[in-house]
């Protein structure tokens, strides 16, 4: 059995050795490289565009403006959640007549190298009659604001308006009723690999692009619509990838501009995005604010909860459509059993860089709300936070449930799961009855410590499909074809595992292929923890009929009925006594003789998601003086059904710690009032590092399976992520119970922390 | 660029020469990764903050972004292709991040490996917290570090056992008597 052991990955040997292929590694013969000119304003007209100079620059062989790109040019289409209403919202490649945010594509320049490209950059001459900025979402909404894109009217781009029950009644009823203004601030993916590419006309006149990753195919689809050619005649193949997390392998503007150029010019062209243009050009997230009215009674019991709820999606509506404000919604629930609910989301145009997903959309934003209204009522009412949490759980008998808001096309529904359980286990594993003690005694010694719990429920496992395609080799070894991406997940080393599981081989007999369209027929990319959960189980199933049909081979040469053999170590065994009877090498052979087919292919397809949950556990001490906190303890409590590696499921949680932790703590891509990118650069946006990060103790449970796949698994991709934000601040405000201070807004600065306690502890009288 | 301005270099890389001709602008990553193909070093920031471009010049750990080519003119510069041996054995460091699951996407894992061999070299026996405080400069955005920090604690443990990186790394060893001097 491979499935559930943590065996090493096969992906490694290549990359620590130096000999990973990443977009940019890759030197074609002639190749050229582009450079992008971009607007350094947030809001402008563009009057005139001078490239002569430029032109003349020797070795520059080519400068392109948004006019000559062809006149019938579409703009780049929703991928996620489309949506008529938006498509005059919509971004093209090059931007034309005005520009809506600093880092808008203008001008594309190719040369012979990097170096003579950025040269020619600095010489075009681009005058702009700039306009007003919006940088704030009630600005955009307002009358007089200045309308970003006049066909839709208005900034207030679209609505999204969500009910279960009927709060206002609700309202009525509560004896209490508390409304709360939250933010979430804008950050992203920021993989440590910007975005790059690499298209080149082959001698065949077929284009191929090296560098899509994600979703590689319905970008395949995409680019052949933009370009108006056959995807016939285009290959996209997917190289090593430096990080994913979201942003990275949408269709980009360059995704359309690279492949053009190459097309014009015939030679391969290069374009490797520089670390400072990744800030402004690559998709943001995030930025939300959120307004809460609650109403609950005085055991903690929430009966309603309305929220208003204002996302700045930039500049332009991007692949994405309305995923992140549909999410936000369908998610906002997490585990609780709320009677009343009403979400009204304004996704609204500013000047800034274009939104997208970034791991956990929605549910970062919503469980940082969710989980500090909870404690927010703890404290008002003077209950322990986790038993307000208790109270309000949807219990084992009411699953499946469905919370009544629908996401991605679908009512969220809950396939399984035990929530008061994975509470009682982090509340053991933090101590907390003991904790007020510990606390008191700390205090004591004159140190400030808190423990803060935030819990969650994750989706993943989005179909609608998923394809695979495995085949015998010579010696026994085993291609699998997935639709998958690899964006660094480990997705190569769970798929060997769960075909060497079926097949009786060694993992490391297969070989995993992803991500070439002209190989891999099909398929709907990595993203929303859907790779194991879909892609995992076309992978099991196409591996079950390729096996049922060496077991067939086995039966007749052994005279034995299939169904009483087996695949082992290699091996055909017969199931009743273990007993070895023949080799596996054998049957291939006999089949190949027989002219026997050994490949095999299934396309998995699911209507609903599954839901993994969990629950996050922070300890920290506070230093007084400056403010700084210092996580002592950090517990992840996480079940997904089934951990098919246990230690690539234990490297996404603490890696997707890690960047919930940047987004509780450091993160922000924070603009002025110009529309200009402040924290544009790693001098200013604080990725964590090795000393920020705390060492995080993982629990990976299996006690909730999924009914709706074979193998019962829910994925891992994004609960390291979500509570981060809640669990730090609840221990932050359970640490400092006395002094003055809430935290509603992220991320959570020092400077907040120190001004509290300058002001000194709050007397009751006060209260 | 006119030919005249092109700098002849020659410089040492993972113990073999290399002579190139490049303009005194271009980086040392462009040098190692465009012209001389050794593209295990990789560029994650290009402005000296992320650490994935480093490598060990003249025994010390440098990023490869903030150094011309020009400055590497007869120096000893060594990449993560010069950790393994030339027969393909890893490096203690490589099997400990194998082992240990130190790496997701492999982007930062070069520049984290160099700077992890430099750190290793300087402190054969670390803590967990002066392993956390030798990494400090390289960013990784996949693992959260913790992986990373017990595989170099496991690097440690095997380079003390098995004393074959300390006789057969003569580059390392090499590198740290200094720079060249060219006369």
């Amino acid at each position: 059995m491979t499935i559930g052991t943590s065996v090493k990955r096969i992906e490694d040997p290549r990359l620590i050795t130096g000999k990973g292929q990443y977009v940019g590694d890759i030197k074609l013969h002639d190749q050229c490289e582009a450079v992008i000119v971009r607007s350094p304003h947030a809001h402008a007209n563009i009057l005139r565009i001078d490239t002569e100079k430029a032109k003349q620059l020797p070795e520059v062989l080519m400068v392109m403006t948004g006019w000559d790109l062809p006149k019938d040019l579409s703009p780049i289409p929703m991928r996620l959640a489309p949506n008529e209403a938006l498509t005059k919202a919509l971004q093209f490649p090059l931007a034309k007549d005005k520009v809506r945010y600093v880092g808008e594509p203008v001008v594309l320049i190719v040369a012979t190298s990097r170096y003579t490209a950025e040269d020619a950059a600095d010489l075009i001459d681009v005058t702009y009659e700039s306009l007003a900025p919006i940088t704030d979402v009630h600005t955009a909404i307002q009358s007089d604001t200045s309308v970003l894109h006049p066909e839709i009217g208005s900034n207030d781009l679209f609505l999204i308006h969500s009910k279960k029950g009927s709060v206002n009644e609700e309202l009525k009823k509560c004896p209490y009723v508390i409304e709360e203004d939250l933010y979430v601030q804008r950050h992203s993916g920021i993989p440590l690999e910007t975005r790059g590419l690499l298209a080149v006309v082959q001698e065949d006149k077929r284009l191929t692009v090296y560098g899509p990753t994600k979703v590689v195919h319905f970008n395949h689809q995409i680019l052949a619509r933009l370009l108006k050619i056959d995807s016939q005649n285009i290959r996209f193949i997917e190289t090593d990838v430096g990080g994913g997390f979201g942003p990275r392998g949408e269709f980009y503007p360059e995704d359309y501009l690279i492949p053009y150029a190459a097309l014009r010019l015939g030679r391969p062209v290069k374009w490797v995005e520089d670390r400072l243009e990744h800030m402004v050009a690559t998709n943001h997230s995030r930025e939300q604010k959120h307004h809460v009215v609650v109403g609950f009674d005085e055991s903690g019991r929430i009966h309603a909860l309305r929220d208003e709820i204002f996302v700045d999606t930039g500049a332009y509506i991007r692949t994405h459509g309305i995923t992140v404000p549909v999410l936000t919604q369908g998610m906002f629930p997490g585990p609780y059993d709320f009677h009343a609910l009403e979400f009204i989301t304004h996704v609204v145009a500013t000047n800034k860089t274009p939104t997208g997903t970034y791991r956990g959309p929605g549910r970062f934003e919503g469980t940082f709300v969710r989980e500090r209204i909870i404690d927010i009522i703890a404290k008002k009412l003077n209950l322990d936070p986790t038993v307000v949490r208790e109270r309000n759980l949807i219990k084992p008998e009411q699953m499946p449930y469905t919370n009544g808001i629908s996401a991605l096309g679908q009512v969220v529904e809950y396939d399984s799961g035990d929530y008061p359980q994975i509470l009682d286990i982090a509340r053991n594993a933090m101590e907390w009855n003991q904790f007020a003690e510990r606390k008191a005694l700390a205090a004591a010694e004159g140190k400030i410590i808190g423990l803060g719990f935030a819990m969650f429920v994750e989706k993943s496992g989005l179909g609608p499909w998923e394809f695979c395609e495995v085949e015998i080799l010579e010696k026994g070894d085993l291609t699998c074809k997935t639709g998958l991406a690899d964006v660094g997940q480990g997705v190569k080393t769970a798929l060997a595992q769960i075909c060497s599981d079926q097949l009786g081989i060694p993992y490391s007999k297969v070989t995993v292929i992803h991500g070439d369209t002209d190989v891999v027929e099909k398929g709907n990319g990595s993203f929303a923890t859907r790779g194991t959960v879909v892609g995992g189980s076309a992978a099991w199933y196409a591996s079950e009929a390729l096996k049922k049909k060496l077991l067939l081979v086995a039966a007749e040469l052994l005279h034995l009925p299939a169904e009483e053999l087996d695949i082992k170590n290699q091996l055909i065994i017969h199931i009743t006594n273990q007993q070895c009877l023949c080799q596996l090498e054998d049957i291939i052979t006999e089949c190949r003789k027989r002219g026997i087919e050994l490949r095999e292919k299934y396309t998995f397809s699911i209507d609903h998601m599954s839901y993994p949950y969990g629950i996050h556990a922070a300890e920290v001490a506070i230093d007084s003086e400056t403010g700084k906190i210092k996580i002592e303890k950090y517990y992840i409590a996480y079940d997904i059904g089934k951990a098919i590696n246990p230690l690539l499921v234990h490297g996404q949680l603490v890696g997707g710690m890690a960047q919930g932790l940047g987004g509780a703590l450091f993160e922000e891509l924070r603009y002025d009032d110009n529309g200009q990118l402040i924290t544009g650069s790693f001098m200013d946006y604080l990725i964590p590092s090795s000393m920020e990060m705390p060492e995080v103790e993982i629990e990976i449970l299996e006690n909730s399976p999924s009914p709706l796949n074979p193998l019962g698994v829910k994925g891992a991709g994004e609960g390291g992520t979500v509570a981060v934000a809640p669990a730090i601040a609840n221990a932050i405000i359970n640490a400092l119970d006395k002094y003055p201070i809430e935290i509603t807004s992220l991320p959570i600065r020092p400077e907040v922390i120190r001004d509290a306690i300058k002001k000194g502890p709050v007397t009751n009288e006060e209260e | 660029m006119t030919q005249s301005n092109l700098k002849n270099i020659a410089l040492t890389v993972n113990g073999k020469e290399y002579t190139a001709s490049v303009e005194p602008r271009m980086l040392l990553s462009d040098v190692l990764r465009d012209e001389l193909g050794l593209t295990g070093t990789h560029v994650g920031c290009e402005h000296g903050i992320c650490g994935a471009c480093t490598v060990i010049m003249d025994g010390r750990p440098v990023r490869s972004c903030l150094v011309y080519g020009v400055q590497a003119d007869q120096a000893k510069v060594q990449t993560v292709e010069g950790l393994a041996d030339p027969d393909g054995g890893l490096h203690p460091l490589q099997e400990a991040f194998w082992e240990k699951h130190g790496l997701q996407c492999g982007f930062c894992t070069p520049g984290m490996l160099m700077s992890a061999c430099h750190f290793l070299e300087q402190n054969p026996n670390p803590n967990r917290e002066e392993i956390r405080e030798g990494i400090s400069g390289n960013l990784c955005r996949c693992t959260g570090y913790q992986n990373i920090v017990d595989a170099v604690e496991l690097a440690a443990e095997l380079l003390s056992k098995n004393k074959k990186c300390d006789d057969e790394s003569s580059d390392l060893q090499v590198v740290q008597t200094g720079r060249k001097v060219n006369v």
